[in-house]
């Protein structure tokens, strides 16, 4: 019952939240999957591929995708400089729109990430796209510029010269976003309207390339869950208030899931922590041997799966924590896997997607994919494909 | 249409610059009041949203323009700061997509011309330039010989891959003329990885560089310390250096008395290492000082590259600093604009190292040169301090 009511609460709060809408890292729950949705039952170059379009520049951020449209952020020039944000229609790949900026924060940056890091996210009228720099974009749905923020003109120690990654979480009218580093640490909400402060909020001064997540409890308010190398703060998104605050630890890389009023997180392990209306959470179980690495957790019916970077999927049962079973994938891994129905869509770094049915005892892999590029980023999914881009090109694969 | 304008720019500039007027007088797309007002409420957006709500509107103004507008919107660039200059672009490139949306042509002389008047924005100017490739690429890119030392770093580096590129054509067979090509490139490269590429060219083909003195390191230091660093805490902590520098004072380190001593930095990439005349510790905190002595009075900056956590005083002020350690470093990583006086001039830098013990850590050292806005080593400049060591900062 609480189920059903969260869910019938997230639909009223996110009308845009139905299987024809990826508006957000990982999915409308952070957690690598939508109901209503399937994989392909096999990968095929041949018959697979719906369409594939190059992209002017780098970027590990994942597409979004709003009804018939997809959105993409990149970056190019020689020092990442040149910040885009493209819209191409989701039938056929034609681009529609494509903004430019010029950032006005430092793009320095590991060469293995890139400056459009972060995912860009929509409340379903408007598009915002956070980079590395800290240049927040808002756009409306037709590419028309609402609102530009630059994080690093304002604070101007707000950076890490490895690169930020951090995506962005919208509700109630507030942009969330977490700007943590190793020095001027902050997270912020932000009008969607106009792009001013709601609040800003001193944050651990320690490197953090993790995102953030929506909870939406069993009354049906929500929050936001701010994860550090610290733990977890659930602040409330109109005022930034700090409604608890787990301080257990958790990765600085990999991010917490979220499946009704549980959220997982990469914690000593895995931790499946309860929130409700008022209070800490409750802690329903921890699990060291679901231990993520780079990509997060993934919430696949009554399962979840962690990965480590090395290729090492790992089953859990979602009630209680205990692992069923592991699977090795031909690794590395930074992008975390999507899921549907039983199946699992892995790409690993050198861009070859492995189709896993997690239904199986042991996990097996039903089919492979070669890209041939290079892919970071995490794929997306709707009831009509699955979009996955590299620092050149955007696939959009068959259902 | 393009290689006419490059055949004789400034007549082409000047009849352009009248076209463009005429039509901005008597296009009926906009009341010029407008949109005037419009671009300065947006031109006065600032820090922490300021100006968002009345920019939110104007913006909405230039985004009914023609593309009549769009030079004088571009023009508007020249006086907006970084982030005017993002909404500025923007509205620009709305009012183009729906122009193209009609079917109307892209204003090619206007925004050419717009392109080749060097005394417009760096940035708009790339834009346009950008703008143009889109549809006029062959046209556009055939500019690109005149603009080697272009005040656009963006127009001046592809100014430059043309010359490399030719440079590396003839390296086979016609070395000096790949050489001169190359030493033509290098004279306008201000990218670090253009100039490596070039450096490298040379190289094969006999040729040495003396890199110091391109990229303009400041290698001649005094340093003093070890002070105290431990948790970090001596970032913030105001040692006696920060209160006044005298070259010939003893102070209490962090383990016994310190003294200045000379560091001179003979690597190629100028980088100063501490750790050669303090050793190789953890948790500590180090002062660079020196001298630079420039002719005339002239706007500077000063382009370090540090992993590690740093302050820097020019002429006794603070100009920055930045408590990150060990995220890595490059060339002119920050750029800090300073204003440089005729004569002496003074550069504290204050060096923290932190607890960290990974091979990756050991690093406690940093990177410096002057240069001007487009990164040219300001010459003629001298760095160090004269004898006798005596100094206040």
């Amino acid at each position: 019952m609480k189920q059903l009511f969260t869910l019938v609460s997230l639909a009223a709060l996110m009308p845009w939240a139905t299987a024809a809408h990826w508006t957000q890292f990982r999915g409308p729950s952070s957690n690598g999957t939508m109901p209503g949705t399937e994989l392909p039952s096999t990968l095929s170059k041949e018959n697979g591929i719906a369409w594939q379009i190059d992209l002017p520049g780098r970027g590990l951020s994942s597409p979004i995708v709003l009804n018939d449209r997809v959105y993409v952020s990149c970056s190019s020039g020689p020092k990442q400089e040149k910040l885009h944000v493209i819209c191409f229609q989701a039938s056929d790949g034609r681009k529609v729109w494509e903004r430019t900026f010029r950032a006005t924060g430092r793009t320095m940056c590991h060469e293995k990430t890139s400056v459009a890091a972060p995912t860009p996210t929509s409340d379903g009228e408007r598009i915002f796209a956070l980079f590395s720099s800290n240049d927040l974009v808002c756009l409306d749905l037709q590419g028309n510029l609402q609102w530009f923020r630059g994080l690093t003109q304002d604070y101007p120690n707000a950076s890490n010269s490895l690169g930020m990654s951090s995506s962005l979480v919208v509700t109630e009218g507030v942009l969330g976003a977490q700007i943590e580093n190793d020095s001027e640490s902050f997270s912020a909400g932000f009008d969607v309207k106009d792009g001013r402060n709601l609040w800003k909020l001193d944050r651990p001064k320690m490197a953090n390339w993790c995102s953030p997540t929506v909870l939406t409890t069993s009354g049906g308010k929500t929050l936001f869950g701010l994860q550090s190398g610290k733990g977890v703060t659930a602040v409330e998104p109109r005022t930034g208030r700090i409604v608890w605050d787990y301080k257990d630890g958790a990765s600085p890389v990999s991010s917490s899931a979220v499946s009704g009023s549980v959220l997982y997180a990469p914690s000593q392990g895995l931790t499946a922590l309860e929130f409700s209306d008022s209070g800490e959470p409750k802690q329903l179980w921890r699990a060291g041997q679901l231990r993520p690495g780079t990509p997060s957790p993934v919430v696949v019916g009554d399962k979840i799966l962690v990965m480590n970077d090395g290729g090492v999927l790992t089953c859990g049962e979602l009630a209680t924590g205990k692992r069923l079973w592991q699977l090795r994938l031909k690794g590395p891994f930074s992008a975390t896997p999507v899921a549907a129905g039983n199946r699992l869509l892995a790409v690993n770094e050198k861009g070859l997607a492995q189709l896993v049915d997690v239904s199986k005892p042991e996990g097996e892999v039903l089919s492979e994919l070669d890209l041939a590029q290079t892919v970071l980023g995490t794929p997306s999914l709707t009831a009509d494909g699955v979009y996955i881009r590299s620092d050149a090109r955007l696939w959009k694969l068959r259902r | 249409m393009l290689r006419q304008l490059e055949s004789n720019r400034l007549q082409s500039l000047g009849a352009c610059l009248a076209v463009s007027l005429s039509l901005l007088m008597a296009s009926p797309c906009f009341a010029q009041g407008t949109l005037t007002e419009a671009i300065q409420q947006i031109q006065a957006v600032s820090r922490e949203a300021q100006g968002h709500e009345l920019a939110q509107k104007a913006l909405k103004v230039l985004a009914s323009q023609s593309g009549d507008a769009v030079p004088e919107i571009l023009a508007s660039m020249d006086k907006a700061n970084p982030l005017a200059r993002n909404w500025l672009r923007s509205s620009v490139e709305s009012i183009l997509q729906r122009e193209q949306s009609e079917n109307k042509p892209l204003p090619v002389v206007p925004l050419g011309t717009f392109l080749l008047d060097v005394r417009h924005s760096p940035e708009a100017r790339a834009f346009v330039f950008d703008i143009l490739s889109q549809s006029e690429s062959a046209q556009v890119k055939s500019l690109l010989p005149g603009m080697l030392n272009d005040p656009s770093m963006d127009l001046r580096r592809a100014a430059i891959q043309g010359v490399l590129d030719q440079a590396v054509a003839k390296a086979g067979s016609q070395k000096d003329a790949a050489a001169l090509l190359y030493q033509q490139a290098l004279t306008c490269a201000r990218d670090v990885d253009q100039i490596e590429a070039i450096v490298t060219g040379l190289k094969t083909l006999g040729h040495k560089t003396d890199l110091p003195r391109l990229f303009g390191w400041i290698s001649k230091w005094k340093v003093v310390g070890p002070f105290d660093n431990t948790k970090r805490e001596g970032f913030d902590r105001v040692f006696p250096p920060e209160k006044e520098v005298n070259l010939s004072a003893e102070y209490d380190g962090k383990t016994g008395k310190v003294r200045w001593t000379d560091l001179a930095s003979a690597d190629d990439y100028g980088k100063v290492d501490v750790n050669l005349p303090l050793g190789k510790l953890k948790e500590t905190i180090a002062y660079c000082y020196t001298e630079i002595r420039v002719d005339r009075a002239q706007p500077a900056e000063l382009r370090l590259g540090c992993k590690n956590a740093w302050k820097i005083w020019f002429n006794g002020q603070l100009v920055f600093g930045r408590d990150e350690y060990h995220r890595g470093a490059e060339i002119d990583q920050y750029k800090m604009p300073v204003e440089l006086k005729a004569g002496k001039n003074t550069v504290l830098v204050k060096l923290g190292q932190n607890e960290q013990k990974e091979d990756w850590t050991i690093e406690w050292e940093f990177q410096l040169r002057v240069t001007d806005a487009q990164g040219t080593p300001i010459t003629p400049l001298r760095a160090g301090v004269p004898a006798p060591l005596t100094a206040s900062h």
